[in-house]
Order: C-alpha cells, then structure tokens, then sequence
C-alpha cells in the first residue's frame, strides 16, 4: 500500500480526511481516485481540467515531482503539497 | 425583532457581522469558509441558507453553503467546469438564489446553476454561445461575470453583467442571450458604443419596477426604462463617472447610492481623498454627497463591485466595505455614516440580512 501525505489545509477543508492515508493505487490519478471514493470532493480539489494537477498544487512521488500518470510502487509516499505562495 | 446580519465576503475568507435590532452594535465572526478568498455571500430567504462563492489559487472555485447562519459550512464545485477541453475555472465571483435555483456567475466569464442547493452544478451554456463570445476582453479584474439580476416573477427572464463586455438578457431561462448595451458608453474603445465592449461594473433593478435598471459603469452611471432594451447616461452632477457599486433601495424605484472612485488611470480611490456615498432620490436625475462620518481626507481606499449592500428595514441600512478593510454603516439612508469595522482583509464584497 502506498501512503498518501495531504497538506493541512485540505484536511481541514474536506471532514473525514486524514494527514496520512494508506491506497492501493497504481498512479498518482489512482490514487487520488481511491481519496475520492471515501471521501467525495477531494478530487475536485486535486485535478482541474484537462484533467491536470491544480496549477498550484504540487505533487511527489518518493520526493520526485509526479503527474498524474506517474507510477507509484507499492511502499511509495505521495505528497501532495499546495505551492508557496503569499500575499 | 428584526436584527440586521453583514455577510462580508474578503480576500482572505468571509466574515459575519450580528447587529442589534438598533443596528448600533457589531460582534465580527470569522474568518469563515476556511479563509478562502470570497468574492459575494447571498441569502436565500426561501431556505434560510446562506451561500459564498470564490476561489482558492491551490483548491479551485467553490460554492459554501451554510444552513445555520454560519456556525457550519459545507463546499462543492462538482459541474462548475467548462469541460477537459474547456477554459479553466478559477474562482466564483457572483452566487444568486432564484425561483429554487441558486446560480453562479464565474470566471472565465459564464453561468451555472444548481438545482439541488448547490451540490452540484450545470453549465448555462447559451451565454457562453452568444456571438459575441469571440471578442470578449476582460478588464482588470477578469474576464468576469459579477453581477446575476433574476426577474422578481418571471423564471425564464434573466439578465447579468460581464466585464468588460456588457449586459446580457434571456427571456427564455438561458437558452439564448440577447447583449442589451445600447447607448453604454465604452470610452476606453475605438468605436465608443459597440454592441458589446463595455465594461459593466455592476447592475440593477429598481424596486418594483422590472423594467428600470441602472448600471454603474468604467464610463459613467447608466438608467434603462425599458427593461435594458436601451440606456442613458445619468453620471451629471457626480464626482466621477468611474466606481464600482450601486445600491438599490428596496422599496422607493428612485432611490439609490453610488461611490464615486477618481479615474480609473488615477488611483481608483476616493477622489481627492475624501469618501463619500452619493445618493439620488430622483431616480438619478440628480444626485447629492453624503460625508458625514466618513473621512474626509487622506482616505486613498476603494470600494469593490459587490462591496455595498442595503437590508430591508425602514428607514434602508447602508452598508460598505472597502479595498483596505474598514466597514461603515448609515442607519438612515445614507445621511451620517459610522464605521463597524476597521481591520479586516480587503473587502470585496458586502450583503445585509434583516432576521427576524
């Protein structure tokens, strides 16, 4: 099982969500998939048209930026990371 | 007993403002909808619900709905796409309730509505069919649709306001959209009264009359008496033709508040300093300042398209925000002024809720 890592905000802004979360999945586009199945509307949150990776959204693989179809192993983490911005 | 309810839409999440029933004293909640920027917060009377539409630059448009006067917030954008192949959606400028729909105005310019409370959402394709669509330019703060203006009667009649193009009309519940621009001027464009072009920044209906419009426009204050069929320039006797806002009283057609702003390559900001509401009484034939307890020097602040809104009460509450955070409040009809709040975000967008 991969572990999925989302970013604070996220978990805050859909209930029923968690920091860490294990998937069987064999890309990143799976496995936000499996996200969305338990929790309705994440993905939403993750992909835009396209479909595509959110602009400002970043996404990692084992430390590696990843896209959607990126492959992920089964000891994998994913990180999904929302970009740095301020303002 | 009526108390008043400031629903405050900021760039960094959405405030709610609970007055008395004097309207005299201000408790600030928030920064609610996980401090999302928020462009426009609407209540529904019909459900007694209250909705917010924006954007997050990491998360995408949403829609918040809360059903229990803002204690808790549920979120959703599933439908609010052009599609794979469509341009993308980045944030919800506009949310109006309408005869059990709630509809959505967003950017890039175009309409969705939701028919189950807005969960999920459908795309109003015929506006976005239009002809014009091509040519459409957006001004400095997009290409937008901001303002959605229902038939109080008619569910099939409809119109909004898309900068910088024009005021658009469909008698038919959105399946064709009619650009309704004629005698707008666009005095930044080559041909200064295109069909479209202009730059809209908010629309109107006057109390009762479903047929009386204003407008204020990048290029003066515009009346329609002919449901939008034409207009005419009303801007004589202002500070400045440009500002962002307009005000309809609930209950008098000739009644309305307008803020000037200095030229738009000057500033955008109170001309000279010194903040004023502007009101007309004579369904703006002519128009008379209104200061007192504003600044009247050194304010260099502006106020945003959605950024004024009257409650229902008698006598009207006014009610603005602006582009630096301070929140003012007249309680008889725009005469004296008094500020409620003077440090939060920028304020982008204000409504007024009378509970009872």
């Amino acid at each position: 099982m991969a572990t999925v890592i989302l970013p604070r905000s996220l978990v805050s802004l859909i209930p029923g969500t968690q920091r860490s979360t294990d998937v069987e999945a064999a890309t990143v586009a799976e496995a936000i998939d499996r996200l969305d199945e338990q929790t309705p509307g994440i993905r939403n949150r993750l992909i835009d048209a396209g479909p595509m990776i959110r602009q400002h959204i970043n996404v990692y693989v084992d430390s590696q930026p990843a896209a959607l179809d990126t492959p992920i192993g089964p000891n994998s983490t994913v990180h999904i990371i929302p970009a740095v911005s301020g303002g | 007993m009526t108390r008043t309810m400031l629903l405050v839409g900021t760039s960094k999440g959405a405030f709610i403002l609970d007055g008395d029933a004097d309207r005299a004293s201000w408790s600030i909640r928030g920064p609610l909808c996980e401090g999302w920027p928020i462009h426009d917060l609407q209540w529904d009377p019909a459900t007694r619900s209250i909705y917010a539409g924006g954007g997050s630059i990491w998360y995408g448009p949403a829609v918040f709905r809360s059903d229990d006067l803002g204690e808790t917030w549920s979120h959703s954008s599933e439908g609010l796409t052009y599609g794979d192949d469509g341009p993308k959606v980045p944030t919800v400028w506009n949310v109006t309730p309408a005869h059990g729909a709630i509809f959505a105005g967003v950017e890039p310019a175009g309409l969705f509505r939701s028919d189950d409370g807005g969960a999920n959402w459908s795309h109003v394709a015929g506006l976005r069919e239009h002809p014009s669509r091509p040519g459409w330019q957006p001004g400095a703060g997009g290409l937008i649709c901001h303002t959605i203006v229902p038939h109080p009667s008619d569910a099939e009649k409809m119109w909004v306001a898309i900068s910088a193009v024009g005021t658009f009309a469909t008698e038919d519940g959105g399946t064709t959209w009619e650009a309704r621009n004629r005698g707008v001027l666009a005095c930044f464009a080559p041909d200064p009264y295109p069909e479209t072009g202009q730059c809209v920044h908010k629309l109107v209906m006057a109390a009762g009359q479903p047929d009386r419009f204003y407008q204020q426009n990048h290029c003066g204050v515009f009346r329609s008496t002919d449901g939008t069929q034409s207009w005419e320039d009303v801007s004589k006797g202002l500070s400045s033709e440009f500002g962002f806002v307009f005000g309809a009283h609930p209950r008098d057609p000739n009644t309305g508040w307008v803020i000037p702003l200095s030229h738009p390559e000057e500033g955008r900001f109170a001309p000279g300093g010194s903040l004023a509401v502007w009101r007309t009484r004579d369904g703006a034939d002519s128009w008379e300042r209104h200061g007192d307890g504003l600044p009247q020097q050194d304010a260099f602040v502006g106020v945003y398209r959605e950024a004024l809104a009257v409650d229902r009460l008698d006598p009207v509450g006014i009610f603005f925000g602006t582009s630096t955070g301070q929140l003012y409040g007249s309680t008889d009809e725009g005469e004296r002024w008094t500020r409620l709040a003077e440090n939060l975000p920028p304020i982008w967008g204000v409504e007024a809720v009378a509970l009872d």
